[in-house]
């Protein structure tokens, strides 16, 4: 509830933690579908079981980590150029 | 039907804007691009508009298969930015909004080098008014860097094509490689129009600082249009495929960090062209047709991210991620239409990403670049993340930041409206798309490998942005910038003139004072010698001239002796 007496649909945790149930869901389906499908690949990396979605995992969390990183190098305050 | 040079109409429009007001302003705003999309429609394939110049024959206009799929997606944009503007009081940014796409569409089917240059440089001075027209102290400051930018890759390609013409005797516009003499000049000028790695900078420096209606025309016209001179001049040129390969890659970590949405979307621009970048220097039928594809779909659902970033921006008046959040709440529409867009730039199937960008990831495997092809696969998963989710996220989801606003202008509604349409409309259905592409298609996007592998690298992608999330190791957006190669130009560059400078006033001052130190001691030893007390001031005995004298006399006697 807001102060419009008005409830949106992620005010209420219950439906967050929904969302994120359905995405690990999907998750699994695809990366129990790498079994049954047969992925037509121009490349052997491709193959591997899970390639994609474990490589996605890992870049993504790679990418985050890594730019946390250089912000402590290349962040500055807003007036830096101002001086 | 006879049909005109694409520009004139745009031109023609820009004066008109120019004059008139009100309800004939916005019916002229809008009927410019769609007389200019009917025309387009009509235009013979081949070359017309010819001008004599001195011993050069200008042709303004050049439709073929390559500048056709452009042009059709340049006029898109227009109609969509203007429609987006249409609730603008300020006239200037309509004529310049108009101007410049007119030039970058004469820049566009310009068939010799001489006229790109002059719709070049057009360009760079038409859309300068879309960041002015800010009226801010930084915008003015922006503004000045933007053009002084643009003009020097003008300069640049001016310098290129008369070395070019010199040695070959032509100013046709085609192929010219980077072993031709001036080839480097002019893929230096492309390279900073089409935002090369450290020739990027002007491009995340100005856009987020344009107006919000600005903003949409910047996006989709001037690297776009070197995306085009760069598949026309330069395709198969391999270096491109590591610079483009390069593009993809670097800005994405600036995207997670930075605050600034719309500048986070300039990041992501600069990522989408490396891969186009990236297709041309690979070259194939297959990789040109990406580049192609990949640009006509970009310009469209990258207008609707900045049009949806721009609503927030007109209604809430701040853009920065640290201070937005759960305006979902408030402006409901405008978040759907702007995940149409997150979906549509991370190419989901049935978006319109899925069908065009995948083609350059096939060629790049084809031709033999495994390692690219790790990279742009690295780069897609950026791509979801930042543009994908954060945006998104961000503005709409995240923590509530209690703002209470209206939902966007109607006008701005319906002008993201019809791009999230569209978005969805290529992504379902390609084929008029790549009927128009500059080589025939033979690429089935909708194959079950396809969708299956897509699907697994986004939603995994999405399921690291959740882990990150829930453990905390996310970065918070956090106010701030972050530097980058503009610093050498905004930081380094005047610190070091003004460190020279400083150094040379301390040295002038030394050696002012060293000079004024060695006459003082001079003019001291002058005085000893010559003053009232000097040696060389005395008067002398006798005696001793005539000593002095005879002394003279015998060494002269010894020396002529010898």
């Amino acid at each position: 509830m807001n102060e419009n007496g008005k409830s949106y649909i992620f005010d209420n945790p219950r439906n967050v933690k929904a969302l994120i149930y359905a995405l690990y869901v999907l998750c699994a389906t695809l990366l129990v579908l790498d079994f049954f499908v047969h992925r037509h690949v121009e490349h052997p990396w491709e193959s591997w079981f899970g390639f994609y979605g474990i490589y996605g995992f890992v870049c993504c969390t790679f990418l985050v980590l890594a730019a946390t990183a250089m912000r402590k190098v290349v962040q500055r305050k807003e007036d830096y150029y101002d001086d | 039907m006879t049909s005109v040079a694409p520009f004139l109409i745009f031109f023609v429009g820009g004066a008109l804007a120019a004059v008139t007001t009100g309800r004939l302003r916005q019916a002229v705003l809008l009927g410019t691009p769609v007389l200019g999309a009917v025309n387009l429609y009509h235009l013979p394939e081949g070359t017309s508009g010819f001008l004599e110049l001195f011993d050069y024959t200008l042709v303004l206009v050049r439709v073929d298969n390559l500048s056709l799929v452009f042009g059709y997606v340049f006029h898109l944009a227009a109609l969509l930015g203007a429609i987006y503007a249409l609730h603008v009081r300020d006239g200037v940014q309509h004529v310049a909004g108009t101007l410049y796409a007119g030039s970058s569409i004469g820049a566009l089917f310009s068939g010799d080098l001489l006229t790109l240059f002059v719709f070049w440089e057009l360009t760079a001075i038409t859309s300068v008014f879309l960041i002015l027209a800010r009226r801010t102290d930084r915008a003015q400051a922006t503004a000045i860097r933007y053009l002084a930018i643009q003009v020097l890759s003008g300069l640049l390609l001016l310098a290129g094509i008369l070395i070019w013409t010199s040695h070959t005797g032509s100013i046709t516009f085609d192929y010219i490689g980077i072993d031709a003499p001036g080839g480097w000049l002019i893929l230096l000028a492309f390279g900073i129009k089409s935002a090369f790695p450290l020739l990027h900078n002007w491009l995340t420096d100005a856009y987020p600082e344009a107006t919000p209606t600005g903003t949409i025309f910047l996006s989709a016209f001037t690297t776009k249009l070197a995306v085009y001179t760069l598949a026309r001049g330069y395709p198969g040129t391999e270096i491109l495929v590591y610079i483009g390969a390069t593009m993809t890659m670097f800005p994405i970590f600036y995207a997670v960090i930075e605050n600034d949405l719309r500048r986070v979307l300039s990041y992501s621009l600069i990522n989408q062209v490396g891969f186009m970048v990236t297709g041309i220097g690979i070259g194939t039928e297959l990789a040109i047709n990406g580049a192609a594809a990949h640009a006509f779909v970009h310009i469209i659902y990258k207008a609707l991210l900045f049009m949806s970033m721009g609503a927030v921006l007109d209604r809430v008046g701040k853009i920065d991620g640290s201070e937005l959040g759960g305006l979902y709440k408030s402006m409901p529409i405008t978040a759907v239409f702007c995940i149409i867009g997150a979906a549509s730039i991370s190419a989901f199937p049935l978006f319109s990403g899925f069908i065009a960008k995948s083609m350059v990831l096939a060629a790049a495997i084809e031709e033999g670049y495994p390692i690219v092809w790790l990279f742009l696969l690295f780069a897609s998963a950026g791509v979801f993340h930042h543009s994908g989710i954060k945006i998104p996220y961000f503005a709409f989801f995240a923590h509530d930041s209690g703002i209470r606003v209206k939902e966007a202008r109607p006008n701005m509604l319906v002008a993201m409206f019809l791009a999230a349409f569209l978005c969805i409309f290529i992504g379902v259905y390609p084929w008029p798309l790549y009927r128009i592409l500059p080589f025939p298609v033979d690429y089935h996007p909708y194959t079950v490998s396809h969708v299956l592998v897509q699907c697994q690298l986004l939603f995994f992608s999405a399921l690291a942005f959740v882990f990150l999330q829930l453990t905390k190791l996310y970065p918070p957006e956090l106010p701030g910038i972050n530097i980058d190669s503009e610093w050498i130009y905004r930081r380094f560059l005047p610190h070091a003139a003004r460190y020279l400078l400083d150094q040379a006033h301390i040295l002038g001052v030394r050696l002012e004072r060293g000079i004024r130190q060695g006459l003082a001691a001079w003019m001291g030893r002058v005085f000893h010698l010559h003053g009232p007390q000097g040696v060389l001031a005395r008067t002398w005995q006798t005696g001793s001239t005539v000593l002095m004298v005879v002394l003279l006399f015998a060494v002269v006697l010894v020396f002529s002796y010898i």
